[in-house]
């Protein structure tokens, strides 16, 4: 079938697009920027600010020179709300005149500084090197100009042109803006939409205006703010100088500089105007803060740790077992559940894989069980039995008896895990200290060994080097070595070999396999590639949206899929094994998985499914499957019997029609064979 | 690779004798100055051939060249020496916005489909921008866009959100639209379905797979995983270290290595069948391949020698050229040799 999936066959084919996930994102934009509470009183100042000042003539109580020599020096009063300077003018009108100038000034200056930084900045990152070499060295003859002297000097010169001294200060600016926007501007360059829009041919100013100069709006905007306030500062500190519009006109500068000869007598004086200022660049960086933290400003979840008691009491159901999860869940503390109702059981010396797509929760089973869960995740439930002892509830102290020592942990990417900053020598010397109490020289020959036991062969030149000078490959021996100092019994591997290349893949699942073969370890290794699964695994969990919908031997799961998730997994699969025909079409599944918190009742994959059928709606319990005597597992589909006795297989061409809950099956709903892909 | 059999080692496709797009003799280096003219050169003497219609998939370990090939083909990568044409035209040297006046054929999907879309712009603002370059403008473009996205999969309508709003497999298809919206002849997919999941992947690797054929397209798929190539394409080029260590049909490639890097690389993709895996493994134990990055290979030599368990005297002395085994091209001195899995 080469036809198009046009969204209105069936629904079907349209695969993602009938059930539309889109979820209300976050709205872009400044309302929500406003919510933090000093944003938006910092914005709610400066608005006010503008408008008073701007309109200042038009309002103001008394003209900035009337004279009120009566009351010169005053508080506050019902006459003059801001009180009087020495010349009894009103402090109220002069500040909110003075207002307009400094906003003007300062915004010229931001202006200059940015109109000659940015564009010099776009060109350095779209010309690359030799440009780039040639506008930095330019700047930095800027930057080392004595900014300040030479300010002074040219009002020497010019005389008190106050916009025209702000200008030339925005030019001197512009070289650390240059340096800040190209750094940022390079960044933006390496996104892959850029060269899309390259390819097609856009030009070079196009692409900048459309594509670059949009992903560095953040830091134009937090710089631009900061920029305003500094040139607000250095304006009135201009005009303290005595380098500012002369008197009668007010400044706030000037009007700082009379306050501070008042300081001993009139003390009131300096309040209204360094009030005023300092609100002001006060405000400003606060809208640049509450830019800046736009994104992450809305994680912060208070950390709360429930305390969960552990709910099971009865015996263990297999006594060989080591680590044994019945009925586990996490949730996001006050939020939505990510796992539930998860149970397995692992003996020593057995690989447990647990496979899925992302979002299935694979990764917060895992870390449950060390307690390594992210912030404002915890456990809610079920229990962790390790060695026979409850692991769910322990306090982080305990935890860290365990961590390291019994259960050790190697993550997805070894370079991450690594620090940099350290050799290898130290960074395995430190916790083989810790954890076996041995002194340093020791420490370092058992280090040594360690690299040797995970098929390093020279282990005395890797010890001296540092992360960065190892392959992914190498790296991700280390970090098993690292997980190896405490002489773990359990090691939990979180997508061990998705960062490497196949044939590196291949050597580090043998030698987690040579691990386990010569130590009696125990694994649990998180894994969305079946092929992973099936090279290293005893048996697996099948995740699907926060449960396990499948479970059992890996010969048994694998080579007689009895869900339909299993199943639809499998034949999306390309690699085919030798011999046979590489598939036409690859099975696929409409939709994707739903997110935690939606999650429907009854069975979670329904309405992807292509075998759902009314009663799969119903709350249901998973039924015992994979049963060969000694180790069982399970499978969470209501039609499962069903299914299997019709010999049915995830059909490729989504023949069967996705009978979606609630809508009118498409077939009549009391047909009970399975409608798709019937073997004959 | 001066030894390379000029047309021969480009395995042509025998039906189409007009390739749609040759690179011929394509060397790549990063960097200027003396250091990289002394550093072996990221792409070293690469030809193929892409008849219209066809797939070639492009296959290696990360640092093996792909990508660069890829970028170098679209122009975004200087060649150092060597010539890319379409349709027989030299756009080698052409910058980016010649090429856009003079084909508009040529395009591309990425690997990420998170970064290759603009957040700042509307998906109907990302669909129309190569049609306004080929001078299709307003109504007609937005249309234009619209029916791009329904060829994909996505309702029209999605041309008013952002990106955003998407997953990755939808985004994955708004990238596909737009490589196709200006109907382009040939298109450069960067590992594109490498960052989604397996069903995802699935969905997508259909719809390319449909698509191709509706429209007669030619695809330069890039891709580190052999299964993966060998669902979607006819033919398939191996490459170790900037050279074509083997190319040919993608079942003889797959089915019958000549080379022990391709044998290296087809026993390490897992398959997800317990009992075969395990067979798998074994023959990949028993081939005794070494560990990636053990050693630099003399630089007149094969640059696989240092992993090799085949290499003699020869291997590290002479380059292997490309050359007919049994229905395969192999740069291989001892490609009858080569184990069967």
């Amino acid at each position: 079938m080469s036809v198009l999936p046009l969204p209105d066959m069936d629904g079907a084919a349209a695969d993602e697009v009938a059930t539309e996930p889109v979820p209300p994102s976050r709205r872009r934009g400044l309302p929500q920027l406003l919510r933090r509470p000093g944003s938006g009183l910092g914005v709610a100042w400066l608005v006010f600010l503008v408008i008073a000042s701007f309109t200042a003539p038009l309002w103001r109580p008394y003209e900035v020179d009337e004279q009120d020599l009566a009351h010169r020096l005053e508080g506050p009063s019902g006459a003059h709300w801001l009180g009087t300077d020495p010349n009894g003018r009103d402090i109220l009108s002069r500040i909110f005149t003075a207002g307009a100038e400094p906003l003007l000034v300062s915004t010229l200056t931001v202006l200059v500084a940015f109109g000659i930084g940015i564009p010099l900045a776009l060109m350095a990152a779209q010309r690359g090197r030799r440009t780039e070499q040639v506008t930095s060295r330019l700047t930095e003859i800027v930057m080392a100009l004595p900014s300040t002297i030479l300010l002074l000097a040219v009002i020497g010169v010019i005389g008190i042109k106050i916009y025209l001294v702000m200008g030339i200060l925005g030019v001197l600016i512009s070289a650390v803006v240059y340096r800040i926007m190209l750094g940022v501007a390079q960044s933006v360059r390496q996104r892959l939409y850029v060269d899309a829009a390259r390819v097609n041919g856009l030009g070079s100013l196009a692409v900048n205006l459309r594509h670059v100069l949009p992903g560095m709006a953040t830091v134009i905007a937090v710089q631009a703010a900061q920029l305003f306030g500094i040139a607000l500062l250095i304006q009135s500190g201009l005009a303290f100088l005595g380098f500012g519009p002369a008197e009668p006109q007010p400044s706030w500068g000037v009007m700082i500089q009379t306050a501070s000869q008042h300081i001993y007598d009139a003390p009131w004086l300096m309040v209204p105007t360094g009030l005023v200022l300092a609100l002001t660049v006060v405000a400003v960086n606060e809208l640049a803060d509450a830019i800046a933290g736009k994104v992450t400003a809305e994680r912060v979840v208070p950390r709360r740790r429930s305390r969960v008691v552990a709910s099971s009491t009865a015996a263990p159901a297999d006594p060989d077992a080591v680590l044994e999860v019945r009925d586990l869940s996490v949730a996001v503390d006050g939020g939505p559940q990510l796992v539930t109702g998860v149970s397995f059981a692992l003996r020593p010396g057995r690989v447990l894989g647990l496979v899925g797509e992302s979002g299935c929760g694979k990764t917060m089973t895992a870390r449950a069980l060390l307690g390594l869960l992210p912030d404002g995740v915890s456990v809610s439930g079920g229990s962790i039995l390790w060695q026979g002892r409850e692991l769910v509830g322990l306090p982080d102290s305990r935890l860290n008896d365990v961590r390291g020592r019994e259960i050790a942990m190697i993550s997805q990417e070894p370079m991450v895990a690594l620090d940099p900053m350290f050799s290898v020598a130290y960074q395995l010397i430190q916790p083989i200290r810790r954890l076996r109490g041995v002194g340093r020289a020791e420490a370092r020959k058992i280090a040594a060994e360690l690299l040797t036991s995970v098929g390093i062969v020279d282990a005395e030149r890797v010890l001296k080097t540092y992360p960065h000078q190892l392959s992914g490959g190498m790296a991700q021996r280390v970090c098993i070595a690292l997980a190896l100092t405490g002489k773990p019994k359990l090691l939990i591997a979180d997508e061990p070999t998705t960062a490497l290349d196949v044939t590196v893949q291949a050597e580090i699942l043998s030698l987690l396999r040579a691990l386990v073969r010569d130590t009696g370890l125990s694994v649990v290794i998180v894994s969305h590639d079946l092929g992973v699964v099936a090279d290293i695994c005893d048996d697996v969990a099948v995740m699907y949206a926060g449960e396990v919908v499948e479970s059992g031997s890996v010969a048994a799961v694998l080579d007689d899929p009895a869900h339909p998730y299993t199943m639809a997994l499998l034949g999306a699969n390309p690699h085919v094994p030798d011999g046979e025909p590489v598939p036409r079409r690859l099975a696929s599944i409409a939709g994707t998985v739903p997110p935690p918190g939606s999650w429907p009742t009854g069975c979670r994959f329904a309405a992807r499914c292509q075998f759902a059928q009314e009663q799969c709606t119903v709350p249901f319990v998973p039924f015992p499957a994979h049963g060969d005597g000694r180790a069982t597992g399970s499978v969470r589909c209501i039609r499962v019997e069903e299914l299997a006795r019709a010999h049915v297989t995830w059909d490729a061409d989504d023949v069967g029609a996705v009978v979606l809950v609630g809508a009118d099956p498409l077939e009549p709903a009391d047909e009970t064979a399975p409608t798709a892909g019937v073997r004959s | 690779m001066t030894a390379a059999p000029a047309a021969g080692a480009t395995a042509a496709s025998a039906l189409d004798p007009a390739p749609v797009l040759e690179v011929r003799d394509l060397v790549v280096r990063y960097g200027s100055g003396r250091r990289a003219r002394n550093a072996p050169p990221a792409i070293d003497g690469v030809s193929f051939d892409i008849a219209p219609g066809e797939t070639l998939g492009v296959v290696g370990e990360s640092g093996s060249g792909k990508s660069t090939i890829g970028k170098a083909v679209l122009g975004l990568q200087p060649a150092t020496s060597g010539t890319v044409t379409l349709h027989g035209q030299d756009i080698t040297a052409m910058s980016l916005k010649q090429r856009s006046r003079l084909v508009a054929d040529l395009r591309v999907v990425f690997q990420d489909p998170y970064s290759s879309l603009n957040p700042a712009r509307t998906i109907g603002q990302t669909l129309v921008e190569p049609l306004a370059l080929m001078g299709i403008k307003g109504v007609a473009a937005l249309a234009k866009a619209r029916a791009g996205l329904e060829a994909v999969g996505l309702p029209g309508d999605a041309a008013d959100r952002y990106p955003s709003q998407f997953s990755g497999g939808q985004r994955q298809r708004i990238a596909i639209a737009r490589a196709l919206v200006c109907d382009p002849k040939v298109v450069v997919l960067d590992e594109p379905v490498s960052a989604l999941d397996l069903s995802t992947q699935a969905q997508v690797l259909n719809l390319l797979a449909d698509l191709r054929d509706q429209r007669g397209l030619a695809f330069m798929f890039i891709a580190h995983d052999l299964g993966v190539v060998r669902f979607l394409a006819q033919r398939t080029v191996v490459l170790y270290r900037g050279q074509i260590m083997e190319t040919g049909p993608v079942e003889a490639v797959n089915s019958r290595p000549r080379h022990p890097y391709t044998v290296a690389l087809t026993a390490a993709a897992p398959v997800p069948r317990p009992a075969e895996q395990a067979a798998r493994r074994a023959a990949r134990e028993a081939l005794g391949v070494g560990t990636a990055g053990a050693a630099q290979p003399a630089a007149t030599g094969c640059p696989f020698v240092p992993r090799c368990p085949l290499a003699t005297d020869i291997c590290v002395a002479e380059r292997p050229p490309l050359r007919l085994v049994e229905g395969t091209y192999a740069a291989c001195h001892h490609a009858e040799r080569v184990p069967q899995l």
